[in-house]
């Protein structure tokens, strides 16, 4: 099927050539980075996970959220989600690749990625954070794959493929669960010490992936001839919606807790992110964007009128995915690290080369996803 | 005791192949070991140390960090960023955070305390190891360290309390200060590496390094199981402090303050 990958219009050929680019740059820049080592990056000894690791955990999120169309669609044969549960497969396949990246550019010894195959260590989190990411993929891409081959062919889809559908979806929520784990079971760590964090998570995860989502079915409804209706869009907006505000619930637990029982230990970090620690106040401004996006937004998903407005919607989604990317993606991993262990203040910003090599792992996740859903369109044309 | 004829010329036969094989691999470093040396490594079912801060120097200091930092060609970076510490010296407060102590002793305030991997009873490090590059021994304790398998992750890094592990963000070897000590291994970028009880010292019949070089004799090294040890001894007649032991980590490192 990946020929139907290989023609297409001027504008497909433009985007790809120039996800290539970024990728290339990026790629330039990770040899950089095998060369000198980590060092190049803003990392340090105190603030030991940076960019690289927040993408991890974000997208993971995203990969995650595939669940929220699959689960309607099979489990309560809500019939309307069947067009856009190739795009959320698709989108969760793209994510876990990026995922699987992100992990791999922040090993200082990638040569030695087998390792944790080799000796597999039950006791590490991040060993079942690997088994369950590498399952993901494979789950979804067989899911896919037999599904569009059968509406390739115009024949139902077989019936071995529905027991993995059916685990596909617990599947879903494991691998965000896990990947909470990594945080939420370090002692040392009393920001990322609390056992919200992974239902906060799957919240984040089911507003953020939807959202992209949606602005993917918006973005193709201008593209190309491929509309998935209003009626489904609409519907997974309430679901975006009930996520997000169990978001703001949790994270507003999070903050009682810290500051009514006055823990320093707690509070110190939420001060960080929020009012700075003295002059080290460096996401502060981002944690604010976040807060105002995340509260706009769910301002304009609970007034019925906004939230079915068509216009109105897309740019919701895109606040959400914005506040939720600044407080999964930056915020959350770096304030465990501030302060430190020792309680001292070294703060971190992303070089150049992370930068880069970040955004080029986005493109070739980019890349994966455009591909897909060109084949994906092509095919749905023929029949 | 019981041993067989059979038994007995295996054990015989074996140790005449270990004898010879050894010395001549041994010898192949160009590093001529006495079997003495071989017959008594130190041993214990748990190392543990006491640190007397009371009667720790300014020399002990400069002299402990710095026989680590040769012994096992500890790198020395000019930005902290980078920092590699196996035993290092910082500030009450850094030491103990979770203690809000604003009236302590002056003395206190002002003292910079040796800090150096803990060596835990139940190290959260070793658990989150996705390639058991780390573990703790089990005959002895010691929280261990294997440079050749860690992929460097980090994880180890997120999970020790007490910021007791320092990866190599950049080759080590260019930063090595002064002259390379050809017995022990220099690491790589992009490996993690700590404190090791000086494991390699112990093997060899010695005390870690850094309490070798503490002339004050601030510094206690031995057995915890042993009831007739100098750190039992020590632990008997003083009240000691540990770093968050809150954490349920059991901390092996004591301090006397």
């Amino acid at each position: 099927m990946f020929e139907k990958a290989l023609s297409g219009s001027r504008g497909y050929w433009t985007w790809v050539v120039f996800l290539l680019a970024v990728i290339g740059v990026g790629f330039l820049m990770y040899l950089r980075q095998l060369a000198v080592g980590l060092g190049i990056t803003g990392m340090s000894r105190d603030v030991t996970w940076g960019l690289y690791i927040a993408q991890f955990t974000f997208l993971v999120g995203v990969a995650a959220s595939a669940v929220m169309v699959v689960l309607p669609y099979y489990l309560h044969n809500y019939k309307l989600f069947g067009k856009m549960t190739i795009l959320g497969e698709f989108l969760a396949i793209a994510a876990v690749c990026m995922c699987l990246l992100f992990v791999f550019v922040d090993m200082g010894q990638p040569f030695r990625v087998m390792n944790v195959i080799l000796h597999p260590s039950p006791r590490s989190v991040m060993f079942w954070d690997m088994v369950v990411c590498m399952g993901y993929l494979i789950l979804n891409v067989l899911i896919s794959r037999v599904s569009l081959d059968s509406e390739r062919k115009g024949i139902a889809p077989p019936r071995w493929i529905k027991p993995f559908i059916i685990i596909s979806i617990p599947w879903a929520i494991s691998i965000h669960t896990v990947t909470a784990f990594l945080y939420s079971g370090l002692a040392a760590r009393p920001f990322w010490l609390t056992a919200i964090m992974t239902p906060r998570f799957l919240a984040t995860a089911f507003a953020a992936g939807p959202a992209f989502l949606l602005l993917i079915c918006f973005l193709l409804r201008r593209i190309s001839r491929f509309d998935v209706g209003d009626e489904p869009i609409r519907k997974l907006a309430i679901i975006i919606t009930y996520a997000m505000a169990a978001n703001l619930f949790f994270l507003l637990l999070e903050i009682f807790t810290a500051y009514y029982s006055g823990m320093s230990e707690h509070t110190v970090h939420f001060n960080y992110l929020f009012f700075g620690l003295g002059e080290a106040r460096r996401l502060v401004p981002w944690m604010w964007v976040s807060v105002t996006l995340g509260a706009l937004s769910l301002l304009l998903l609970f007034v019925p009128k906004w939230r079915n407005n068509l216009r109105i919607l897309p740019w919701t989604c895109a606040l959400i995915f914005v506040s939720i990317w600044i407080d999964k993606g930056m915020g959350l991993v770096i304030a465990g690290f501030v302060p430190s262990v020792l309680n001292q203040v070294t703060e971190y910003s992303p070089t150049g080369p992370e930068v880069l090599i970040s955004l080029a792992v986005w493109a070739i996740g980019l890349l994966i996803l455009t591909v897909l859903y060109k084949i994906a369109l092509t095919v749905r044309r023929q029949v | 005791m019981s041993v067989d004829r059979r038994k007995f010329l295996k054990l015989a036969g074996l140790s005449t192949v270990l004898g010879v094989a050894g010395q001549g691999t041994l010898a192949a470093f160009g590093k001529p070991i006495s079997p003495a040396r071989f017959e008594s490594p130190l041993t214990a079912k748990r190392w543990a140390m006491v640190i007397d801060l009371r009667k720790w120097t300014e020399e002990d200091s400069v002299a402990c960090v710095e026989a680590c930092r040769r012994a096992h060609n500890v790198p020395e970076f000019d930005n902290a960023k980078d920092a590699v510490k196996w035993i290092w010296m910082d500030q009450y407060d850094h030491a103990f955070p979770d203690e809000e102590e604003h009236y302590l002793p002056e003395k206190l305030h002002e003292a910079q305390i040796p800090l150096l991997c803990n060596h835990c009873d139940n190290p959260p490090c070793t658990r989150v190891c996705p390639t058991q590059a780390t573990w703790k021994r089990e005959s002895d304790g010691i929280v261990m360290m294997d440079w050749h398998r860690c992929i460097g992750c980090r994880f180890c890094m997120a999970a020790c309390p007490y910021g007791s592990r320092s990866f190599n963000w950049r080759d080590p070897r260019p930063h090595i200060q002064g002259e390379l000590n050809h017995e022990y291994p220099t690491r790589e970028r992009g490996v993690v590496e700590k404190c090791t009880f000086c494991e390699e010292r112990l093997a060899e019949g010695e005390e870690p390094a850094c309490v070798a070089a503490c002339k004050s004799g601030a510094m206690t090294f031995g057995d915890l199981e042993d009831p007739e040890s100098k750190v039992r001894r020590l632990l008997a007649e003083n009240f000691t402090i540990r770093r968050k032991p809150e954490l349920g980590t059991h901390p092996e490192v004591y301090y006397i303050v």
